[in-house]
Parts: structure tokens; sequence; C-alpha cells
């Protein structure tokens, strides 16, 4: 028997999802699907923008022209992920001021990452190989998720981020094979950013907040703790190669799991730091505001000039 | 004569490496995203026309040194920069009215350059010509729109270009090094593109309804290494990596 054409919105997004078919702009979708996907979707543009000023610290103090040339097209990169998520958040019916003024007045949340601070060009080197890293074990398993825009929007993020990846990882691999200071500077780096850069995956899946609705849904596509896992699994491998240590006693090869076993975050500096408290959330909340505010001017400026102009217009058509 | 190469191909690279410098410091902190990404875009560029003009001129210099040790291996006297590059990048009127100044002046002065008997600076020419030409049409709107734009956005423009002002004599001011380039024809007489400048800037000036400033007072010695006291800081962060780790390749 052919399939019944399905009215009821609700069994059709269902159908939808469980089809592995995108869900769209234009189609109906529950408003929790909604909120969630708003949420996600606004949290990761936030990262990007607020994920500028970690790395554009070492921008003009980048050790030859062509790391300053890269790090300035990375960091461009980023903010332009910043602008194609903000337009799939938009699809939602949600507007950027809006956005923006939940990042500002500290109601939405960002990457954590980015509050620690970049204290040596190693950590530039850091964040690319171990952050971008961990992103991309995210990303792409969100390509696969179930809306379509930011499904999109992945897709081409997931290419450019493949890219930071490399970038820091030889910057990494030459700091590593360079001279003593230059390998310990490396080392430091990487024992600094080892725990955060696990803590990106979020919580043991149990004490998720949002996994399991997200996963039924198939926004999100891979639990927190097989995408962590991956992540070390890569990882270790690559700090082998560079000839650098990751920072956990417990960590070690486990032949019946297949993996790598690894010690336990520190979940007391992990809520710390997603609760405002970290090293540098002040700092960064306190840049964007000032960017925003120094900004404001600048705005009210274009949009008295545009004014200006379909006056003009309208006076000559008249 | 190669002295002399040498030095006009290597000032034009400085002024690119110092001004993007100066604009890289707006990543992140920019009025809104699109003009981070501009801006980013745009330190981007100027930094690529340094490298490639530095390796241009270490070929010519011929002592074996490379982009990164004419970026990082010198000292304040001997950049020979236009001092307007190397002031504090102010607020975004100051920024980028000094951009548009400097854009059109790019755009004449390259132009110009893609004729050079230097094939090399020619090609280079070739290139450069077409991202000032974009970022002349970026900078040239922003002036218009925050000189009429609402009346703060005017008086902060406006305040901009008097200050800014004093610092254009210099990119006319040609020395005896731009003079023996321009009379082999691999360099262009700074004095030339005076005329085609200021008529440029004045017309958009009046678009963006700008007063011109009086010509009452002129800083120079950008070119003779005679910097403002804001160079020697913007060199020790540009510097301070290679600088505190001797020998080290990055």
């Amino acid at each position: 028997m052919a399939d019944q054409p399905l009215t009821d919105p609700l069994a059709r997004f269902e159908r939808t999802i469980a089809a592995e078919e995108k869900i769209e702009p234009r189609d109906w979708m529950p408003d929790k699907y909604r909120q969630n996907l708003i949420r996600q979707i606004s949290q990761h543009a936030h990262s990007e923008v607020v994920g500028q000023l970690p790395e554009g610290n070492w921008i003009t103090r980048a050790p030859s022209l062509r790391r300053k040339a890269i790090l300035l097209a990375k960091v461009q990169d980023e903010a332009g992920h910043g602008l194609y998520l903000y337009s799939a958040a938009e699809t939602l019916g949600v507007s950027r001021e809006q956005m923006l003024d939940d990042l500002l007045s500290g109601k939405a949340k960002y990457a954590s990452i980015f509050n620690y601070p970049t204290l040596s060009w190693a950590d530039v080197g850091a964040i690319g190989w171990l952050v971008d890293g961990a992103a991309i074990v995210n990303q792409i398993s969100l390509c696969r998720t179930s809306y379509g825009p930011y499904a999109r929007a992945m897709v081409r993020i997931c290419k450019e981020e493949s890219f930071h990846q490399r970038q820091g990882f030889e910057i990494m691999q030459t700091l590593a094979a360079g001279t003593p200071e230059q390998k310990a500077m490396a080392q430091d780096a990487l024992d600094r950013w080892w725990w955060p850069t696990l803590m990106m995956f979020g919580p043991h899946d149990a004490e998720s907040a949002h996994s399991q609705q997200s996963m039924q849904w198939k926004i999100k596509r891979q639990s927190n703790d097989e995408l962590r896992q991956k992540f070390v699994d890569q990882t270790a491998l690559q700090a082998a190669h560079i000839g650098l240590v990751i920072p956990d006693p417990e960590l070690k090869w486990n032949e019946a799991r297949g993996h790598y076993d690894f010690g336990e975050i520190d979940w007391e500096e992990f809520n710390r730091v997603l609760n405002g408290h970290g090293p540098c959330n002040r700092a960064r909340l306190a840049a964007r505001r000032k960017a925003h505010e120094d900004g404001q001017w600048v705005r009210d400026a274009m949009m008295a000039h545009a004014d200006k102009e379909a006056a003009r217009a309208r006076g000559v058509a008249a | 004569m190669n002295a002399a190469h040498y030095e006009y191909v290597r000032r034009l690279g400085d002024n690119a490496l110092v001004l993007g410098q100066r604009l890289s410091e707006w990543c992140g902190h920019s009025p809104f995203l699109e003009e981070d990404i501009a801006m980013a875009n745009t330190a981007l560029d100027l930094i690529g026309r340094a490298r490639m003009l530095y390796t241009h001129a270490a070929a010519l210099e011929g002592r074996g040194r490379d982009e990164d040790a004419l970026a990082y291996g010198r000292d304040e006297r001997e950049f020979g920069n236009f001092l307007m590059c190397e002031l504090p990048k102010g607020d975004y009127a100051f920024t980028l009215v000094r951009q548009y100044l400097l854009d059109v002046y790019h755009h004449r002065l390259f132009t110009a350059l893609t004729t050079s008997r230097d094939e090399t600076l020619a090609a280079i020419a070739a290139k450069a010509v077409k991202e000032a030409a974009y970022h002349l049409r970026r900078s040239g709107d922003w002036v218009v729109r925050l000189g009429d734009g609402t009346d703060e956005s005017r008086d902060r423009c406006q305040a901009a270009l008097d200050e800014l002002w004093g610092y254009t004599d210099e990119l006319f001011a040609g020395d005896a090094v731009d003079a023996a380039m321009a009379e082999a024809g691999i360099g262009v007489a700074p004095a030339s593109l005076a005329e085609g400048w200021r008529a440029e800037v004045e017309a958009l000036f009046d678009r963006a309804q700008l007063a011109l400033p009086r010509d009452d007072w002129q800083a120079s010695g950008g070119r003779a290494g005679l910097h403002t006291e804001h160079m020697g800081r913007l060199l020790a962060e540009l510097q301070f990596v290679p600088r505190a780790y001797p020998g080290a390749r990055w």
C-alpha cells in the first residue's frame, strides 16, 4: 500500500527526520526543535566571534610574515564562520541584534575554551591543532545534522577548519623540532590547552542537559563521550609523532577497547569556567562590549547616511 | 644604482608592512562583524604586498637577506615608511580616512608602476593595483558615509582629516632615491602623482561634506628614518618573538 499523505505536521516532521532528510526553514517544526537549534547555532556563532580574540592577540606579534599572513587569513575565516552561522540561525526567526544582545548581556554562552589566555606563540599552534581539531571532530558529525541550513554551513566550515587544524599542527611540529626553548614552549602550550580542549566536548553523556533530545531529533549525531574519545585517539598519535607528551599519566592504549584510555576531566574547573569564572571570561566579554559600544556611532552614521540617500533618491524621483 | 633600487622597493614594502600591522590591530574589535572581516582582509593584502616587495628588495640587495630579515631584523632608523602609516589606529574615522588617503595614493602609484622597467616590480604592481582598487572603493564609501552621516560621525571624520592632512605632504616629497629611480624608468617621481591625487580626494571630500584643511603644517622624515615616537613601539611588538629567540626558525 502506498504511503498515506501525512497531514499531521508533527508526523510529517518526524518522518522527515527518520528518513534522514533535511528540515528546511519553511517547514513546520516543533517549537522546542526550533529553540534548541537557535541556542546551539547562535552559541556556535558566538564562539567563532569571541574566538577571534585569543588568536587575534598574536597577529601583531606573529614571528614571521608568512605566519602573520596565515593567522590573519585564519582569524578572518572565523569571523566568516560567525557570519554564516548567524545567517543560519536567522532562518529560524531570531534576529542578529537579539543574538548579539544575548551574547553581550552574558545570557548566551560561547565555547569556554576561549576563556583561556594565549600566553606564547605556541598557543596559536595549540589552538589550531587541538581546539580546531576538536571542533572538526564535532563539526564533521554536524554535517549530518537534521536542519538543512546548519548542515550546509557545517560542510563549508569543516573544509576551512581542516586547513586551520593543519596550520596549527605545522606550527607545533616546527616548534617541537626547533631549539630547546621552542620545544619547551610547545610542550607548555600542550600542557595548558589539553584538558580545556577535552572539556569542549561537554559533560559526560549521562549529565548532558540537552543531549538526549538533540540526538532524538538528529540535531546531534554522536554523543559527547564518543566524540571526545575519537579526538583523544587521533591526537595521541599526532603528539607522539612530533615528540610532545600529552599531560595525562593515565593516557594508555587499551587493546581490548581499541581506544586510548584517559584520565578524568576536572569537572570543577569545567563548571567554574562555564559559569563565568575562567581566566578570561570577563576580558573577552568586555572586549566584545567595548567593540560594540565604540562602534555605535559608526553604525548610526551608516544608517543615517542610508536614510539621507533614500530621501535624496525620492526627491529626485518626485 | 642597485642601492637606490633596493631602497626604493624596500620602502614600498615598509609602507605596506607598517600600515598592515596597524590595520590588523582592529581584528575582533571592529564596529560589526562584516568590518572585522573587511579589516583583516585589507591587512592581509598589505602583509602579502610587503612580503613580495621585501623578497624582491632582498634579491636586489644581494646580501642573502629574506623578507623576514627585512621585517624583523632592522631597527627604527632603517625603516623608510611614510609617517602616516605608523600613527596609532585611533577611532574608526581616523583609520578609514588614513586608509582612503593612502588608497588613492597607492592606486595611482601602482598603476604607474605597472609599466616599470623592473619587470618584477611591474608584476607586483599589477597585483597591488587590483587590491588597491577595491580597498579604495571601500575606504571611499566609508568616508562618504561617515562624513555625510550623523553630526558625530562628521565631526570625527573632520577631526581625523585635520589631523592627517599634515602628513600628506610627505607622500609627494621625493628624495634622491625617488629621483634616480624615476630617471631610470623603474620608479615614479612622487611629485607627478600630486595633482591627480589632490583632485580625486577633493572631489570625494566634497561629496562627504568635509572641509579641506589648510596647508599650514607638514610633517616629514619617514623616508629618512626619522619617525614619530609611535614607531619604536610598533616595531617592539612586531619584532618581539624573533628578537627574544635569536636564531630560531618559525
